[in-house]
Formats: structure tokens, sequence, C-alpha cells
């Protein structure tokens, strides 16, 4: 109990960062106020506000629970929350919607959320004695909503919501998480086993056919997402997911290589029998056949990017409204029409760090049950940025899923505020236990599990 | 694992190298056509905040720009949509524009097409910049009779002031109304433009300036200049006879009805336009060869653009003619095909002493304030062979003078005008389906006239069909100037 009454030079860092992004933030948002209402403070600071109540709250919990953690996880977090929040502010005042203020409450509620995990999870590992359970979690969340009493329906062609106690939720972005959990759970007992080359094709080494099994489950998973729920971002998000962690734990280049070529074959086969991923495809291939129909979104993003230019409009002067789901799917264009290439870039720098910071934590995670978590988590928001982004710039085809932080979307937000509260929990571990602080020093709980820091598979 | 955990990240450092690429690639490179594309609504938006100039006829706008309280600041209207639809064309937020509003995009925006596009700080110095209006030489009552003498027939009448090229009408049945296409309402719009492109009468179609018909017996207007300026007389004697034999094809040529022009005495040039004898004008175009019909073709604007303020289909004879096809164009049928428009130029020339004015439909730009910004371009038509003189003025004065014959004792008297000198000549064009009928002709120093009419059945004649709606229409211009002094 020595260190959380002294805040650590970590801690230091993190609130000189997250002063530096609430003032971000709250310039963003004067900004806007006058801009379109030419309203100066204090109606334009309210999201300025907020944002720093929320940032105050956040950052006494990870002082108080997890001391050593990295410092700019939640900085980065927070600003993309913040900017995010202003855009869709910006979209409410281009058509009308209203978006902020649930989002706001989102917001609130999701850091609430963080606080509660870095409180009681002290040991990631404490998940591992979990993992069946995390496996059928993700089974279940992902078939919620489909249950006829609490679905919200199709929306937008595809059935992904529930209706909890009035407010809409999508069981499958948490679903990400436990699927995460659970496979880092499981790859931690059976990496030997799947690391060891029994055949030989070509240059590639290859484990014996059943252990290759989950390899093609995970394959059929994807394709079954993407044919079932016309969603392709979805399932590149899911098998890359899972072929990044299964890489990570054997070492073997033959995954990635096989189930690359197996997603291929899939998605060609999956396109060529499926007229709708087959439209999609078309679409991508050729936006300009059909600029008022099947690819006005895309199209009207890339109007809404190439009109930004470089600098953009200036935030305020842009036109949201034309802009199919504006605040959710399309806000990285929003901000690409009135912030520029600058403003976007921005926003790629900082998904960038927030990567970048992930990779080095699952680096010096200290077991590889926590490596996995880290490394599973990481790759799932960056691939997630990439395949939004992407899809948005006609790089890869358009998905409707959330750019992490910043599109409208309260089940998207806790998601990526607990992942950022796992992260934050395995570098406080392991910094933690390199600095010879034993990892249940800051906490009042007994120590009742065992530590296995540097554990290897079970035999 | 570490190693491998590098080489993850790696990978998604590529992919976002990736998506910098591209990103780059859209707001730098591809930013202008982007920002610039037609469906981009943004451009839309800000031309909608644009006072828009309004196109004027005689004392009132066709086109005008009114106020809304929508997302576009402007609606555009067309009070006699219909009577103009092919002049004005219509301005859409999904068609974009055509017509006129087309054509003088930059004069009635008051700026640079390109310049709407520009950003908007740029575009914030001349937001309340109003556009110009643009007033047309059409006479409302010209164009008025022009619709009521058509009367729902299909067909297009073109009025030109031969002295100065000025279009003082061009109307085209069926027509459309443009506002509905000018709406605010993409989906009626929509709904609207596939009625219009789904009906059969091809409603879309300027048949003034953009069909091209076989011009019948008017094109022996043409192959009597000819003849005169190679040194015929009006009392040339050709001989009557029942049936041309062309040379070199067993098609040859008969007169309208079978018959006889003059009960078989021989006939001279002038009488021979009178009662429109194909025999005498089949011969006649054979032994002037095809070089000199060309030529003389050519010198009216055949075979040319016409330069004007909204696009005219060329109208055409072939260049390389055979003996049968020669006698054939003789007589209008065969490959010469021509627009109303180029008829009424032909008319215009004849009525000017022989010399081609630019046909022109915008007499003056003038700014809000009611200054003249630009007149309209008239002056001759000088890219013409000739350099916009198509025949002597000699040559002119004799066809004229045949022409009123035409109109006396030819077959032309339904166009007749008591007290005015009215000269023209019929056209009755076989086209497999129902023959065109025209009238091409003028009335007194200022007035001259197309009309085509292509819908009135197997048996429509120019005589009986066009000569009548000319004179309506030429009855009301002239009417319309005695009342405007």
């Amino acid at each position: 109990m020595s260190t959380p009454t002294r805040p650590s030079a970590l801690r230091h860092t993190e609130a000189k960062l997250l002063a530096g992004a609430v003032a971000i933030v709250a310039f963003a948002g004067a900004l806007l106020a006058w801009s379109m209402g030419r309203e100066l403070p204090p109606s334009g600071m309210v999201t300025g506000v907020a944002v720093a109540v929320v940032a105050i709250v956040a950052h006494t919990a990870v002082r108080a629970a997890a001391p050593d953690a990295d410092p700019t996880l939640l900085p980065l977090a927070i600003l993309l929350n913040g900017l995010g929040l202003v855009l869709i502010r910006r979209v409410d005042l281009g058509s009308a919607s209203n978006f902020a203020a649930p989002q706001t409450v989102w917001t609130a509620v999701a850091i609430g959320i963080f606080c509660a995990m870095l409180l009681f999870l002290r040991d990631i590992r404490d998940l591992a004695r979990f993992q069946y359970t995390f496996g059928l979690a993700t089974i279940v969340l992902l078939l919620l909503p489909l249950v006829p009493w609490i679905t919200a329906g199709v929306i937008n062609g595809a059935q992904l919501w529930i209706d909890v106690l009035g407010m809409r939720f999508q069981p499958g972005e948490v679903a990400k998480l436990t699927m995460v959990v659970f496979l880092a759970g499981y790859l931690e007992r059976n990496r030997q086993l799947l690391a060891v080359a029994t055949q030989r094709v070509g240059p590639l080494l290859l484990p014996a056919g059943r252990h290759l099994a989950p390899v093609i489950a995970a394959a059929l998973l994807a394709l079954v997402i993407m044919a079932g729920q016309r969603d392709l971002g979805s399932a590149l998000l899911v098998f890359g997911t899972f072929i990044a962690m299964l890489y990570v734990a054997t070492g073997r280049i033959a995954y990635p290589v096989i189930g690359g070529a197996t997603f291929l074959l899939g998605t060609l086969l999956v396109i060529s029998q499926f007229a709708h991923v087959q439209r999609r495809v078309d679409i991508w291939l050729d936006p300009w056949v059909d600029v008022q129909g099947a690819s006005y979104q895309l199209v009207q993003s890339l109007f809404a990017l190439g009109t930004g230019g470089l600098t953009g409009t200036g935030l305020g002067l842009g036109r949201p409204q034309d802009i199919p789901f504006a605040a959710t799917d399309a806000i990285f264009v929003v901000a690409g029409e009135e912030l520029g290439l600058l403003g976007t870039t921005a926003f790629l720098v900082t998904f960038l760090l927030i990567a970048a910071r992930g990779f080095r934590i699952a680096q010096t995670a200290s077991d590889e049950f926590s490596k996995l978590v880290a490394l599973g988590l990481t790759v799932t928001i960056a691939l997630q940025t990439f395949v939004i982004i992407g899809g948005l710039t006609r790089l890869v085809p358009l998905t409707g899923i959330t750019l992490p932080f910043v599109s409208y979307g309260g089940s998207s937000l806790l998601a990526n505020y607990l992942i950022i509260a796992l992260l934050l929990r395995i570098s406080d571990t392991s910094k933690a236990i390199a600095r010879g602080r034993g990892p249940d020093d800051h906490t009042a709980r007994p120590s009742t599990t065992p530590r296995h820091p540097q554990s290897a598979t079970p035999a | 694992m570490n190693k491998s955990i590098s080489r993850v990240a790696t990978a998604v450092l590529v992919l976002f190298g990736a998506l910098f690429v591209n990103m780059n690639v859209i707001a730098l490179v591809q930013a202008d056509d982007l920002a610039n594309h037609p469906a981009n609504r943004r451009l839309i938006v800000r031309e909608y905040e644009i006072t828009r100039g309004p196109i004027v006829v005689g004392e009132h706008a066709v086109a005008m720009s009114t106020a809304t309280d929508g997302e576009l600041t402007y609606l555009r209207t067309y009070p006699e949509g219909p009577r103009y639809a092919h002049l004005t064309g219509y301005y859409s937020i999904v068609l974009q524009r055509s017509g006129l509003e087309a054509a003088l995009n930059e004069q009635l925006t008051g700026r640079p097409t390109q310049m709407v596009a520009q950003n908007l700080a740029e575009l914030l110095g001349q937001r309340d910049v109003a556009g110009n209006a643009v007033v047309l030489t059409i006479n409302p009552a010209v164009q008025a009779a022009a619709e009521a003498a058509l009367d729902g027939r299909e067909g297009a009448v073109v009025v030109i002031d031969p002295n100065t090229g000025s279009v003082l009408a061009s109307y085209s049945n069926p027509t459309f109304d443009p506002n509905p296409l000018s709406q605010h309402d993409t989906s009626a719009i929509a709904t609207a433009w596939e009625q219009l492109l789904a009906d059969p009468s091809r409603p879309l179609l300027d048949r003034a300036l953009r069909e091209t018909y076989p011009p019948g017996s008017t094109f022996k207007l043409i192959v009597a200049a000819a003849a005169l300026e190679q040194g015929r007389t009006p009392l040339t004697r050709f001989p009557d006879e029942r049936v041309f034999d062309v040379p070199q094809t067993t098609a040859d040529i008969g007169n309208f009805g079978g018959g006889l022009c003059n009960q078989g005495e021989p006939l001279t040039l002038e009488d021979a336009l009178r009662v429109s004898c194909n025999t005498v004008f089949a011969r006649l175009g054979v032994d002037l060869g095809a070089d000199v019909l060309v030529e003389q073709a050519e010198r009216f604007g055949l075979n040319r653009a016409v330069p004007y303020e909204l696009s005219i289909s060329p109208s055409v004879i072939p260049t390389e003619l055979d003996i049968p096809q020669t006698a054939q164009s003789a007589i209008g049928q065969r490959d010469v095909r021509v627009t109303p428009m180029q008829m009424a130029i032909v008319a215009a020339a004849i009525a000017n002493d022989g010399v081609i004015m630019r046909p022109h439909v915008v007499a003056t730009v003038r700014n809000p304030e009611g200054a003249r910004v630009r007149s309209g371009e008239s002056g001759r038509w000088t890219d013409l062979p000739g350099d916009g003189r198509a025949i002597s003025s000699r040559t002119a004065q004799q066809l004229r003078r045949t022409m009123v014959e035409t109109v006396l004792r030819g077959t032309a008297t339904r166009a007749r005008i008591d007290g005015v000198e009215v000269g023209g000549k019929t056209g009755t064009a076989q086209t497999g389906g129902d023959p065109i009928a025209w009238f091409v002709g003028f009335a007194g120093d200022d007035l001259a006239i197309a009309v085509a009419v292509t819908d009135e059945g197997p048996d429509a004649t120019g005589g009986a069909v066009a000569a009548p709606i000319a004179r309506t229409v030429l009855q009301a211009a002239i009417d319309a100037d005695a009342s405007t002094g």
C-alpha cells in the first residue's frame, strides 16, 4: 500500500495529456458553436465541460486502481471520444437529429463501466479461468438480437440490435471482446500443439489436420457472418483478429498464409453465390454507374472528402446532411469535409498511436495470456478502424461499422472503453512486476489467486 | 512471441499507410473532380443561393427565380412553361440544365460556371451578386400564334427577321412543361422525367432545331437558286414530261399525282417552281450536276454547324452523289435532310437579297440594374462558302418574285394574306410514314418562316396543311408589328 497516495510520474504525464485532449475538444466545441450559431460560451462549452468531467473521473479511477498503467491510452481515447461528440453535435445541427445528447450519456455510462472494470478486475488472469464462459458468452451475445422479446428488429438491413430498458444496444460489439478473451485462453493452452508442424505443404509447415480444425471453423464462421449479415467488414475483423492471435501464439507463418488464402477463396465463393454481397463489390469496383442509387453512400463520402480537400471547409461549414449515416458509419468523412486531410490525418495518427501502445503493451506483458489478450484487443481496434476508413475511402468494400470512440453508438463506445481498461490493466500489471511492486500491492483485496507471471502452457 | 507481435504491428502499420496514401489521393489528387462532380449536392446548394437572372420575352419573364424557405434558396419557375420549354430548357437539381438555361448559365448566374464551384471562402465575398437578365428576340405574339396554329399537330414553326437574323418564334410540338423538372423534390422530378422519356411522341425533342427531315419540294428553291446562279433565267424553258427517265437507273421520277405539269407544253423555270414540277427539277439537277447543287446548298448553310445560342443539328446533303442520287436530291428526297431552322434560314436569305444573317435568339443581356451588359450576336453568317452571301442579289430578286407567284397562283395559295407580299414554296416529303408537310417562305421584307408538320396522315400536303399555319403565324406577326408601331 505504498503507491496509491503518491501519484507516480506516469499519472502526471497522463494528467497533462488529458488536459491537452480536453483543451482540444473544448476549443473544437466552442468553434462549432460559434461557427453555426454565433454562440459564445457558455453554451459552446457544454462538450468541453462534459469531457473534462469524464476525464477527471477516469483519471482518478486509474490513479486509484492502476497507478502504473500506460499514460497515453486514456488521453488518446478521451480525445477521440470528445472530438466524436463535437462531430456528432455538428451532424445534429445540420440535420435536426438528436445524437449528441444520448452519446454524452453513453460516454458517462461507458466511463462508469471503465472505472468499475479497473476497480474490480485487479488481475487479467482472473479472466483466463472463465475462458469457456467467455466462449459461450460470445455466442449468446451474437444470438441475442434474434431473441424475440428483446430484439430491436431489422435495422438498415441487419438484425444486430436489442432494446434493453429503453436503450438500444449492439451485443456484437461486446462479443468482440469476449471472443478475444476466449481465444487468448484457448490459444495459451493449445499453442504448443498448434505450433508443432507435422506436415509440409510446399515451403509451409503445417500442424496436424485436427489442429487446423479451429482455423477452418473460424473461417467458416466469418463467411457465415459475411453471407448472413451482408457484412464483409465484420467478417474481416473477426477473422483477422483470430488469425493474428493464432500467428502470435504459435509463431507459424503458415496460419496467416493458409488463413488468408482460405478467406480469399471463401470471399470469392460468397461473392459469386450471394447477390447482395456481389452488389457491394460492384459498388466498390465502380461507384459511378449508379450515383443516385446503390452507390449513393460511398459517392457522398467521396464528395465530402474531395470537397474538404487539404484544409477542409471549416467546422460547421460543410454539409454532413448530405452524407448518409453521418453520425455513425460516416463520421470520419464529416471530419474529412470540415477539417480536411489535415484533420483526418490527425485522427489516423491518433488511432495509430493507440495501436502502437497496444502492441507495446502486448510485448511487455508479463504472461502469454495477457500478451494474447492485449494483441487481440489492439488488432480489433486497429482492424475496425481500417475497415471503416478503408470502406469510406473506397480502399475496401464499404461496411457499416463504427469508427472506435468517434462514431455515435453506445455499445461501440462501451466496448472500446472496456478494451482501454483491459489494456491499462495489463500494462499496470507488467510495469508493477518490472518495478518489483507486487501485482496486488495497490489493492486492499487480499491476494487469493496465485500468480504465474511467466506461466508456461500447462502440460 | 514478441517477434510475431512486431510483425503483426508492422502489418497494421502497412494497412494504415495504405489508408493514408488513399486519403491523400482523394483529398489532393481527386479533390477537384469530386468537389465539382455534377451529382455533388454541395455545388447545387451553392448555385441555388445565387439570384439567377430571368429569361425575358417581350415584357415578361418566361423563366424566373423565386425565393423559397426550403434548403435550396431559389426555385426556378416557367410561367408559360410548355410554350417556351424548348427555348428555356429546364433548371433541375437532378437533370442539371438544358436549353438556354444551360447555354446562358454564365450570364444568368452572373459569373463563370466554374466559379460557382469554388470554395466557400471565395464565394462568401460575392454571394449577393445577382445574375443577369437575358432578353430574347422572341415575339410573344408570334410564338403564341405558332403554338395555336400547330394546334397539337406534331411539327415545328420557326420565324426569323431576315434583316437581322433575330429569331421571332421557335416552337416545336409536342412540348413539355419544365416546371416539374425544375422543382426541388428529386423523386417527383424522376417521375416527371420518366414519363417524358417514355412518351412515344418524344416531347423533349426540339423539332425546330434538333430533328432533320427530307425537305421535299422546298429543296427546289436551292436547285432553282443554283440554276439562276449558273445563268438560267426564270423564263428558261423546259420540256413538260410525265416521267423523267433518270440515267443509270430504272427508278424514274414522275410528278406528284403522276400527271403533266403544263398539259405537255414546255414550261418556264418560274412556272415549274410555282407548280412544283418534279420532272423539270430532276432534269435540272442532273443538268447542273451534283457539285453545283452541293455547293449551292452549302452556301445556304447545309453541311455546316449553324452558329446559334442553342445546339442545332446540321442539315446535310451528301457531297458525293451519282446521277440517280442527284436527280432524287434535286426534288428533296433521298439523303438530303434539313431542320426547320435551316429552311427558315433559306427563306430569310432569299428575302434579304441573298445575304444570310447569323440566327440568334438573345437580344440583350442586362445586369440587375437594367444596364446592357452584352448584345446579341448579329451580323452576317460569314463562316460559309460565299462569305454569307448565298446567292446574288439578282437571283434573290428572281426567286422572290417566283415565290410570290407561287402564293398567288401556285401550290401555296393558302398562305395568301391580303395587302401583304407573301412568297413561299410548299413541300410534301415522302418518308415511308406520314409525309412531311412543308411551307418555306416570307412576308414583306421582315419575316421569314419555315413550317413543318409531320403527323397529318398519308394525304397531307404542304399546300393544304403547312401553308395555312404559316399564314396564321405571319398574320399574327404583322398584327403585332402594327400594334407596337
